[in-house]
């Protein structure tokens, strides 16, 4: 951290950093990679506590499935869909989140930063804020919900009764990576957020969690209204909804054709356009609580 | 009592004071709501009458529960972070000087924090809940003074599980690893998850005598009409009400053991 601080002068006006924009993302990533490894290094001084929090992660991911797993003893499908279909769903929601909240699972603390005034430190320093935010308290047991989400995928792939082709082969990890990314940008989104309002954490994690919760299950058995809300105005159907259908060789219940299904990483790239206008937004209207 | 009267008070004007969070705590309780209640559609659709419940039922327990978490800290939350963290930095020892018992004094902060809750983040879940489904919520009067009273019992079960996590804060200094166990715990074993009667055979047996069931499974049954009699009312209440003295006094004897431990250093 020391010599990052040293490289240049402090800016003087939060906004008016002048560096050149592909070197803003260099230093952005620099920075949020210090941070991250300072995180992970206080993480590592107590071994025991960390690898009973991954393990703690985990287990609560595990009941959850369970909670599915009992629904399955009384009926055979859910909407249509049998236990390992619903795995699937389940299991790559689940890596995506996981995987989300790793990379930038702080983010809904900045409400938090707002009203106690700390983010005023985060605006001093020579790292872009988003850096700041992303990196800051980075909890690698976080790993535990990802793991849990590849072994509940692993088991549906292994149950599936799926004839696979190269394409729906490649399309599962890319659904991994990609619904992380649109994951990632509704937490971005979430956070500039609570600029406005304050301190409205569950706001964005009724959008993440909550998304999380109803992307495990099928679309079948949503009201028409909520998918096309989750489809075209927040796309979290993209995150594995959509992917999912086509390797499953399933119809999607707005008749959308079968190649949306490969859309997922451009819808990823489209919505961090909006949310990083929202956090440039965000950033510019804080004003400090100044005490 | 005046005293705990205050505390309790107390409690409750400290959460009133977060309006915005409140109002995401609505939103929040309300999507997930949603959600569950389309996926109980579906499986109540699959199997009707599943755990002894019709679909109205099924779905009454979704929005109630949706009302009910915050009060119970089911999900997380409550006080046991902040006495971990006074027994940490020692603040404890102010505390025990309080001409105050430290157990009640916690219970009336945390019953006055429940009460905020369910009044701000109850009722407005439950109301779009009722307003989007049908639910079966009872229009007797009497059902609705008994499921409060049963309400507050599982309040106070839950209030003295969680007083045993904050007391391990003197033995373990470190309490989230604790805490995000027994969060695990209570997410499954109260009924959140998925209805403690849909739970099968023997483990379901299992599940529903333990305190965890107190919390929220029990006040729903109530609610819903499956303790009709007065008999079978008593016994649900009773079970909560012998949970709640077993586990206070498992509390009263952790906490003598604690304090007995504790060393003030001045400074």
């Amino acid at each position: 951290m020391a010599e990052a601080v040293l490289e240049r002068e402090p800016a003087r006006k939060f906004d008016v950093v002048e560096v050149p924009r592909r070197g803003r993302v260099r230093e952005g990533l620099r920075g949020y990679g210090l941070i991250v490894a300072m995180w992970i290094r206080s993480t590592m001084t107590y071994r025991t506590s960390f690898f009973l929090s991954v393990f703690g992660n985990a287990a609560i991911q595990m009941l959850d499935f369970i909670g599915i797993w009992i629904m399955f003893r009384h009926v055979d499908a859910l909407g249509g869909f049998s236990l390992p279909e619903i795995a699937l769903l389940y299991g790559s929601c689940s890596a995506s989140l996981g995987l989300a909240t790793l990379l930038l699972g702080n983010t809904d603390r900045v409400g938090v930063r707002v009203r106690d005034g700390s983010l005023d430190t985060m605006l001093v320093r020579p790292v872009p804020v988003l850096a700041q935010v992303a990196a800051d308290r980075f909890a690698l047991r976080r790993l535990g919900r990802i793991g849990q989400g590849l072994a509940v995928l692993g088991w549906a792939v292994s149950a599936l009764d799926v004839d696979w082709s190269v394409g729906k082969a490649l399309l599962v990890p890319v659904m991994i990576v990609a619904g992380a990314a649109i994951f990632a940008a509704v937490m971005v989104a979430g956070a500039a957020f609570q600029f406005v309002a304050g301190d409205a954490a569950e706001v964005q994690n009724s959008f993440t969690y909550g998304g999380n919760a109803m992307l495990q299950y099928p679309p079948t058995i949503f009201a028409q209204d909520l998918l096309r809300g989750v489809t075209f105005i927040v796309p979290l159907a993209f995150v594995n909804w959509l992917p999912a259908l086509y390797v499953l060789g399933r119809p999607d219940p707005l008749g959308l054709p079968g190649w949306v299904a490969f859309l997922s990483p451009l819808v990823a790239f489209v919505v961090f356009l909006p949310a990083s206008l929202a956090w440039r937004a965000g950033v510019r209207s804080y004003r400090s609580t100044g005490s | 009592m005046r005293l705990y009267l205050a505390v309790g008070a107390g409690g409750f004007r400290r959460y009133a004071t977060y309006g915005t969070a409140t109002a995401a705590g609505v939103f929040t309780n309300t999507v997930f709501g949603f959600i569950v209640a389309y996926t109980y559609i579906a499986l109540w659709d699959e199997r009707p009458g599943l755990g002894g419940y019709d679909q109205a039922q099924a779905l009454t327990f979704v929005w109630v529960s949706q009302s009910l978490l915050a009060a119970g800290a089911l999900i997380g939350g409550g006080f046991q972070e902040e006495l971990q963290e006074r027994v940490r930095t020692g603040d404890i020892a102010v505390d025990l000087y309080r001409p105050a018992d430290l157990q009640m004094w916690w219970l009336a902060a945390d019953l006055g924090r429940a009460a905020f809750q369910l009044a701000g983040r109850g009722v407005v879940p439950l109301a779009v809940g009722a307003l989007a489904f049908r639910l079966a919520l009872p229009a007797d009067p009497l059902r609705w003074l008994l499921f409060l009273v049963s309400v507050v019992l599982g309040l106070t079960v839950s209030f003295a599980l969680r007083y045993l996590l904050g007391l391990a804060a003197f033995w373990l200094m470190d309490g989230s690893g604790v805490n995000l166990m027994a969060n695990v715990v209570a997410i499954f074993f109260s009924g959140v998850l998925l209805p403690l009667t849909v739970f099968p055979g023997g483990f379901g047996e299992l599940v529903r005598s333990l305190p965890w069931s107190a919390m929220l499974q029990v006040p729903m049954d109530v609610l819903l009409g499956e303790h009709s009699g007065a008999g079978s009312a008593a016994g649900a209440l009773g079970f909560q009400g012998v949970w709640a003295c077993v586990l206070l006094g498992a509390g009263r004897l952790l906490q003598s053991a604690a304090t007995r431990k504790v060393v003030v250093q001045g400074g």
